[in-house]
């Protein structure tokens, strides 16, 4: 999927999750990711969000992703609804979704 | 054959009194007597002096030695970091700080253990700023944690040396009779100052209340008292139920609690005449609420509720639920009005409540205990000092004491805080040995500790949602994942010390 | 099929902290809400939260339902899309009217349910009747799907249509509580009252939930956690009223061994009405924690 302008979604409320997606041409994939749970769950997020980037294809794009203790599929949940209000996607491709 | 100071002429020697000590007047060997007779007031005879400064002075506090506080204001403490002050000003150094207990406030303490004005901190607990200095490293000693319990253990055994307690006193008179429950900054029970005032080398009451002579009934006793300072404030009685003490809304707490008192009614420990005491924290004091429900419907009553007092408590007591209580530290302005009010709400001290090595402390009396717990192990060890990223933000408090008094100790928590389990292979700090605890309540299903068989058979015929620990452990790492490990470095910044004396672990530092 | 649905508690979908576990509150239905309780701008944010929640999470042996948007709004269809591929118990239609909006989304379920080799039927329905033309036609829609298994009043329009307000005593209802309840009852499915939403007033929310289970109702739709134990402590029955059950299933078992049709206890016919509600009793003790023998149902 192709960034066309910024996208957000999510909250900054406890257990939730606020993802920007803007767009990065010509500079590929950067996360930027703030967590409170950082020291314990860093890893296991940045690769969820790798995989989610790669499963929409989105090859270029800044992800900011700031983390109040989501699951992760809350985070999943609004990085893919993020990546589709920046790729103005107002229907996703329900048969493509993991 | 000599004559003393009254003319009387006696021998030097009388058989079975190896060295007879001659009188040397009325005023010689008792200095504190006034030695002018005449008018009521004057001399003054009191033990006030004009300033904190003065009091310290006074009290001959020297590089090296070591000061105590309470902590009955908890959030509302405002004494510890004054007091520190002006001793930094006065430029003594290298000092040990008892405090039985630091908070959130004690943040600009920092400042002074960067300066060596303290060399060492001994307290139940750390948290806020203060806390995470510490656990990165921030003092060349180890903090001791110890439990209430323990604590006055170590100062009546003299393995706690207090040179100089700082004691802030909501009322006091002019000789040292204190209570906590008159005057402006009411904080109720004095529980942990008592022990200090018997025990410290020297003994300065701080008030913002000064009664007339005598102020009775008085927790903390004349006889114990060198100095008293007036001053505006000892502190702020409306914080002291801010965190951890306050009463939850919170649907998750209560529905916990709720499954709580619905483990103690099925226990067997739920009978007439029955003994509890619940701890700090949201769904262990909402417990107490449920409770009340289970008591009327049963045609129950509790002989006596221990420890920190809540509203939830006294409403009980008032409405003949609750016969007696023991109040070691009053939680709300409830529990202070109450323990001032109420003929069967009675002080006591730390010793009486917990320690182990006195000829009986209270919580070997007590049925049923609810606590609070940061993680719980399989082996159902809790941590109640360092959080899921190993900093110190808790206390030890009466955790271990009470659980291993009581018959029954049950431990509430919600299965997953933030995103991580509560329930863990094993826990980052030991606080109450596994051994101690007997049932784990969560929001998603109860465990019961495998050493009591019966307790989870009871659980089990009425119905409560039973699981081994295991299975909640699963049960939270399918909705969290697994955590990555806490990256320690290899200083030790803290000593868990057991109630008995013993170390039952290490605090390292956090990278 | 489920018998018990004393609670359903509706969650907003937008909401991560109350979707990850809200069934730990032990409603008997969770029901998710895309619609009402979710603002326009969050529709697709909401929706997607659920989608992956349904997913992932385990909710345990509590049913769970979603409240998706009517099809006469940009989102319902995406909902249904969605929903049905991250399989609830139930789909909870909002609004409906008659029994072709029924119908409608019915057969959208069905489309997608052959898309992903779902067997057809799978997902249930529940119809929420929040107008007066939905109380006209509530029989209809009482009867419009094999799929649907309870209808549920929905107050908070409907007064407003009717040109009134809620009432402590709730008389303005009684027609629609009443004509719900006979078509529910007449089609042989389940009907679930509408919310109490003044949620700090807990006598309100007992005396209202006496009254619907007087009427016959089911259950009642909750907004707040504290009301799921209010209202089963409710539906309840009393050792007595289980232990008559059990005497009445216990007779039933023996006349089945003796091969006979006559069912007599006390002297007295026990007919099937009497069954029913002697099995209706044993199921609502055995979820209430009341001990109850189990083998006789």
């Amino acid at each position: 999927m192709k960034i066309e302008r910024t996208g957000m979604a999510g909250s900054l409320e406890s257990s939730d999750v606020l993802v920007t997606i803007d767009p990065n041409v010509g500079r590929g994939v950067e996360v930027v990711l703030k967590s409170i749970a950082e020291s314990r769950f860093g890893k296991q997020i940045r690769l969820l969000i790798e995989e989610t980037l790669s499963e929409l294809e989105v090859v270029e794009a800044r992800v900011q992703v700031e983390d109040r203790s989501a699951l992760d599929c809350t985070i999943k949940a609004r990085l893919v609804t993020a990546i589709h209000r920046a790729a103005k996607m107002s229907h996703p491709d329900w048969e493509h979704l993991s | 054959m000599g004559r003393n100071a009254a003319g009387r002429e006696i021998p030097e020697n009388i058989p079975g009194f190896e060295k007879v000590a001659y009188f040397e007047g009325a005023y010689a060997h008792t200095p504190l007597i006034r030695r002018e007779k005449g008018s009521r007031t004057l001399p003054r005879l009191n033990k006030l002096v004009d300033s904190i400064e003065v009091a310290i002075e006074k009290t001959g506090l020297k590089d090296g030695m070591t000061i105590s506080f309470h902590h009955h204001f908890r959030e509302g403490d405002v004494l510890v970091n004054r007091i520190l002050d002006i001793i930094a000003g006065l430029g003594i150094k290298n000092l040990t700080l008892a405090s039985s207990s630091l908070t959130t406030v004690h943040a600009p303490l920092i400042e002074h253990i960067k300066k060596g004005v303290i060399r060492k901190i001994v307290t139940s607990g750390l948290r806020g700023e203060l806390a995470d200095a510490i656990s990165h490293g921030l003092m060349d000693i180890p903090v001791l944690i110890h439990s209430h319990g323990g604590r006055a253990r170590a100062v009546e055994s003299g393995q706690l040396e207090i040179d100089v307690a700082f004691l802030g006193v909501p009322s006091c008179d002019l000789y040292g009779n204190a209570n906590g429950f008159n005057g402006k900054s009411a904080c109720g029970s004095l529980g942990y100052a008592i022990v200090d005032a018997r025990n410290a080398r020297k003994v300065v009451m701080v008030t913002d209340h000064l009664t007339e002579y005598p102020n009775t009934p008085f927790s903390i006793d004349q006889d114990h008292v060198d100095h008293i300072v007036v001053v505006d404030s000892v502190g702020d009685p409306g914080r002291i139920s801010v965190g951890a003490t306050r009463m939850t809304q919170d649907p998750r707490e209560l529905l916990i609690a709720r499954m709580a008192a619905d483990s103690i009614a099925a226990s067997g420990y739920f009978e007439d005449g029955f003994s509890f005491q619940t701890g700090s924290g949201g769904a262990a004091l909402a417990v107490t609420k449920f409770l009340r429900e289970k008591m009327i419907d049963r045609n129950i009553k509790a002989s006596f509720v221990l420890g920190g007092i809540t509203s939830q408590i006294v409403k009980l007591h008032e409405e003949g639920l609750v016969k007696r209580i023991l109040d070691v530290q009053s939680f709300d302005l409830d529990a202070i009005r109450s323990i001032g009010a109420n003929r069967h709400h009675t002080e006591i001290d730390a010793s009486y409540y917990a320690n182990p090595l006195n000829k009986g402390c209270v919580v070997n009396k007590l049925n049923v205990v609810v606590l609070s717990a940061m993680e719980v192990d399989i082996g159902f060890n809790v941590n109640v000092i360092t959080g899921s990223d190993g900093v110190i933000r808790g206390a030890s408090g009466g955790h271990s004491d009470t659980a291993i008094g009581s018959g029954l100790s049950v431990i509430v928590a919600p299965l997953v805080r933030g995103r991580t389990s509560t329930i863990v292979d094993s826990v980052t700090t030991v606080i109450t040995p596994g051994e101690s605890v007997d049932v784990l309540v969560t929001d998603h299903g109860i465990a019961v500790n495998p050493r009591r068989p019966g307790v989870a058979e009871s659980l089990k015929a009425a119905r409560l949602p039973i699981y081994t620990i295991e299975e909640l452990k699963a049960k939270a790492e399918h909705l969290t994942g697994t955590p990555e490990p806490i990256r320690f470095g290899r200083k030790i910044v803290g000593l868990v010390e057991y109630r008995d004396g013993t170390i039952v672990d290490v605090i390292r530092e956090v990278e | 099929m489920k018998t018990l649905r004393r609670t359903m508690l509706y969650v907003p979908g937008n909401r991560a902290a109350m979707v990850k576990d809200a069934h730990i509150y032990r409603p008997d239905t969770l029901m998710f809400d895309l619609e009402d309780g979710v603002p326009y701008p969050e529709k697709d944010s909401a929706r997607m939260l659920v989608y992956y929640a349904l997913r992932t999470i385990e909710y345990g042996d509590v049913e769970t339902a979603v409240r998706i948007n009517g099809l006469d709004t940009p989102y319902g269809r995406d909902d249904i899309e969605a929903i049905v591929r991250a399989k609830p118990d139930l789909i909870r239609i909002p609004k409906t009217d008659s029994a072709d909006s029924v119908r409608e989304v019915e057969q959208i379920i069905e489309e997608v349910e052959r898309k992903i080799g779902l067997a057809v039927g799978t997902i249930k329905l529940f119809a929420a009747i929040e107008t007066p033309l939905g109380v006209m036609n509530a029989p209809e829609i009482a009867r419009a799907s094999a799929r649907l298994v309870g209808i549920a009043l929905g107050a908070e329009d409907l007064v407003t249509n009717l040109g009134t307000t809620r009432s402590e005593d709730g008389i303005e209802l009684l027609y629609a509580r009443s004509r719900i309840l006979f078509a529910a009852r007449a089609a042989g499915i389940h009907a679930i009252d509408t919310v109490y939403s003044d949620v700090c007033n807990d006598e309100g929310f007992i005396a209202e939930t006496r009254l619907i289970k007087q009427l016959g109702f089911d259950g009642k739709s909750v907004v707040q956690p504290h009301q799921i134990d209010m209202a089963h402590k409710i539906f309840t029955p009393t050792v007595e009223e289980v232990r008559n059950a059990e005497r009445t299933l216990t007779a039933l078992h023996a006349a089945e061994e003796r091969g006979s049709g006559v069912i007599a206890l006390d002297g007295k016919m026990i007919d099937k009405p009497m069954v029913t509600r002697a099995r209706r009793i044993l199921e609502l003790a055995l979820a209430s924690g009341v001990e109850a023998n189990k083998e006789l149902l």
